[in-house]
């Protein structure tokens, strides 16, 4: 069963229960290089196999660009 | 000894930190940092773009040594700015980060309320916190009293390359603070960082005026070169101004006198 999500500001569909390591794995982000908030809090990334998603989450994937 | 400065735990000899935007490409940018001498430099944290396979990372072309600050631009209130800078910290694993809460979009300048309650949000939860600010001694006060590392005010807008246009203001600010205060945003050439040294700047923090420069690598220079030579005019004293002449040459002893 698929469930929606909000990702980077996005309705995606994902699969059910999928945790933030199987969402990076399936976008084919390496996680060294980024950091993942969801429903506006922080998953750090000793938590990312632990870390299950749900229905409706709000999940924010983001990198370093330049900036000043 | 060495003439370094510290922010929270950290210590730095160089006085300049630099920005990584608007850099034309990426090596040009890791030419003109070596070349800038700086310890420190800004990154912004943004959404992964999803659909960008392999793209080059900003990381890989920063000098390995450097420190990063990652900063929360463009944000508009006290709430975004504090997730960013959570954000930041889980991507750098520093807690150094540059607290920007902009309140208008023409001139970039801080919502300083928003921005002193982001400080003390960040503050309590352990971040080194360096915000961007207005020359405004009151506002510099507020934010060294929520527990601020440092103060950073404006020499001018954002990207403007205007130079320090409230000199006074800022001079107070220095006079003021106890906790370290740099000059961010505002420089365009290497005169004006000179200048926010003679001033009695701790350090000087700019992006565009390397990065928009027709050759950013000997700008680079140029900055590390002016903020150099204006600290050291800091420290060695400056003459006061006067009117009128006070020769330099004996006035006696002048022939066919």
């Amino acid at each position: 069963m698929p469930m929606q999500v909000r990702l980077n500001g996005e309705v995606r569909e994902l699969p059910d229960g999928i945790t933030v390591s199987g969402l990076l794995a399936h976008l084919g982000v390496k996680a060294q290089r980024v950091a993942v908030e969801v429903n506006e809090t922080v998953v750090t990334k000793d938590r990312y196999e632990a870390h299950r998603l749900g229905a409706g989450d709000s999940i924010e994937i983001v990198a370093f660009v330049g900036g000043g | 000894m060495a003439d370094t400065w510290s922010i929270g735990k950290y210590t730095f000899t160089s006085r300049l930190l630099v920005g990584t935007g608007k850099f034309p490409d990426f090596p040009t940018m890791q030419k003109a940092h070596v070349a800038s001498g700086a310890e420190v430099v800004t990154v912004a944290v943004r959404r992964l773009d999803l659909s960008a396979k392999g793209e080059a990372s900003l990381l890989e072309w920063i000098p390995k040594g450097m420190t990063l600050l990652p900063n929360t631009a463009a944000c508009f209130t006290a709430d975004e700015a504090v997730r960013t800078a959570r954000l930041g910290r889980e991507l750098g694993m520093g807690d150094l980060v540059k607290l920007e809460v902009i309140g208008d979009p023409r001139t970039l300048f801080p919502d300083v309320v928003g921005l002193v309650e982001a400080a003390k949000v960040l503050v309590k939860e352990g971040f080194t916190v360096l915000p961007y600010t207005n020359d405004d001694p009151v506002t510099a006060k507020r934010l060294e009293d929520a527990g601020c590392a440092a103060i950073m005010p404006l020499g001018a807008p954002i990207g403007s390359g205007l130079g320090l246009r409230n000199p006074y203001n800022l001079r107070i600010i220095m006079e003021t603070a106890k906790v370290p205060v740099l000059v961010d945003a505002g420089v365009g050439t290497a005169s004006d960082a000179a200048i926010a040294m003679e001033l009695g700047a701790v350090a000087v923090l700019m992006n565009t005026a390397i990065a928009g420069a027709k050759d950013p690598v000997l700008m680079a220079a140029a900055m590390r070169d002016a903020v150099s030579a204006g600290r050291q005019a800091f420290l060695a004293g400056r003459i006061p101004m006067k009117l009128h002449a006070a020769a330099s040459s004996p006035l006696t002893g002048l022939i066919g006198s």
